[in-house]
């Protein structure tokens, strides 16, 4: 990262772990609920998101002098709204089989509560370059915890990865299945990939104690 | 108090945002289009063939495999004999039907409703490939299912606009689709339909007289709009079909 200068560099970095969206803003659950029963879906809504919140912010950053206050919180949704549709008519267009496989998240990534909230937080306050890193980092962070999510909920859930059955075939009773693995259904409903999260922050509050809230 | 606050300010910044991202959509739109066009005609031939089993589906490999898009054209004349209209219990010969949209087809009335069916042969069997639109859970699901003469389904295709991605959306899933070959619709001489059973202790589908197919866990609902949707799609077809052969 010599690139970067380390004020620039915490701006990746931070969001990746010590300030996540999800994990420590408890941002952005609704789609990492919805999404994260298979883990190709997972990965295709976090390069989705990265796309979005990178680009977003830039334009943001580049309109933060003459966005009037009163309507900005319509300005960024109107900036959303519409680069998620020039994605989605661009995929229909070029490449159609992706876009099949996006259709449900495309709609989703105007209602994720990360990019309205980088909007608002850091690129009505920065300039494009900074905004752009505060963008990509944010999605990565974001991306990370729904691989996480997603490779659990599809591994215990269906005894898949991508598709693939890493654990042996459930009907022919092969791999670990011979020895009486079972799938577990309930993976796969949206309650478990909450508590798939909780873990997670769990886990990561008890490594890094300075996170933990006082109250 | 910022230039920025002014409700003139306001208003003016308003009108320029919308005129500028309309325009930007619109005009995208409309040069997308023919492409996008294009796009949505070689999916529909694709799940047409796919449903009648022109396909690329390896044997014993779980991935649904379309004739590629550079192929499909050519395919989709060699495989397709006839396109017919229904219509208020008259069925014609018709090119037209290809261009039915299901969708707008659902909500009209039964007397004006117009229901393709296409005809195919392959390897000198007839196929009656019926296209059919319902609800899953989320929003539209829809497909194609291939009788023969004796009324039992050859293959069939389903696809959903928004079903939960690893539940419903397994629809598309060709352990599911792959299911529905070999099962009856009749029951004796009466129409019984296909219904997606929970529980009919038949998980990879041995018994193919039982008019029932193994429910995808997680997707009662899902799975109910499959059943409902061939349900009343077929009803109306086959007395057609029967008139045909």
């Amino acid at each position: 990262m010599g690139l970067l200068s380390k004020k620039d560099q915490k701006l990746i970095l931070d969001p990746l772990a010590d300030d996540n969206p999800i994990t420590i803003q408890v941002l952005g659950i609704c789609s990492a609920l919805a999404i994260t029963a298979q883990l190709k879906a997972s990965i295709v809504m976090s390069i989705s998101v990265l796309f979005v919140l990178g680009v977003g912010n830039v334009v943001i950053s580049l309109m933060r002098n003459i966005i009037p206050s009163k309507i900005r919180i319509i300005v960024q949704l109107i900036v959303v709204a519409t680069l998620v549709i020039i994605v989605d008519q661009v995929l229909k267009a070029y490449a159609y089989e992706l876009s099949k496989e996006l259709s449900v998240f495309v709609g989703l990534i105007i209602t994720n509560c990360i990019i309205m909230g980088r909007f608002e937080a850091f690129a009505l306050g920065n300039g494009p370059w900074r905004s752009f890193l505060d963008g990509i980092g944010n999605a990565l962070g974001y991306g990370v915890i729904l691989i996480i999510v997603g490779f659990f909920r599809e591994l215990l859930g269906s005894g898949t990865l991508l598709g693939f059955k890493v654990l042996g075939d459930p009907i022919e009773k092969t791999g670990l299945y011979a020895i009486g693995y079972e799938n577990n259904g309930f993976m796969l409903l949206s309650p478990m990939a909450l508590i798939v999260v909780g873990l997670i922050i769990w886990v990561q509050r008890s490594r890094n104690k300075a996170l933990i809230e006082e109250h | 108090m910022a230039k920025t606050d002014g409700n003139g300010y306001t208003v003016l910044f308003a009108t320029i945002m919308v005129v500028v991202v309309g325009g930007i959509l619109a005009s995208l739109a409309q040069g997308l289009k023919p492409a996008i066009k294009e796009n949505e005609r070689f999916e529909k031939q694709q799940n047409i063939l796919y449903a009648m089993g022109v396909n690329e589906n390896v044997e014993g490999e779980g991935s649904v495999n379309f004739i590629p898009t550079d192929r499909v054209e050519a395919e989709y004349k060699k495989y397709i004999t006839g396109s017919y209209i229904i219509q208020n219990g008259k069925i014609t010969e018709d090119e037209g039907a290809f261009a039915i949209d299901m969708k707008k087809q659902s909500k009209l009335s039964k007397s004006e409703r117009k229901m393709p069916l296409f005809i195919g042969e392959r390897d000198g069997q007839k196929f009656y490939v019926i296209p059919m639109y319902g609800k899953g859970l989320w929003d539209a699901i829809w497909g194609y299912v291939a009788l023969d003469d004796n009324l039992i389904v050859q293959g069939a295709f389903f696809d959903h606009k928004g079903e939960t991605p690893g539940l419903g959306a397994n629809i598309k899933e060709r352990y599911f689709m792959d299911d529905f070959t070999g099962e009856k619709i009749m029951n004796g001489n009466k129409f019984a339909g296909i219904t997606v059973a929970k529980g009919n202790n038949d998980p990879v589908n041995n018994t193919k007289d039982d008019n029932e197919v193994d429910a995808l866990a997680g997707a009662t609902i899902t799975g109910d709009g499959v059943s409902a949707m061939i349900k009343s799609t077929l009803k109306a077809y086959i007395p057609h079909i029967q008139n045909m052969k």
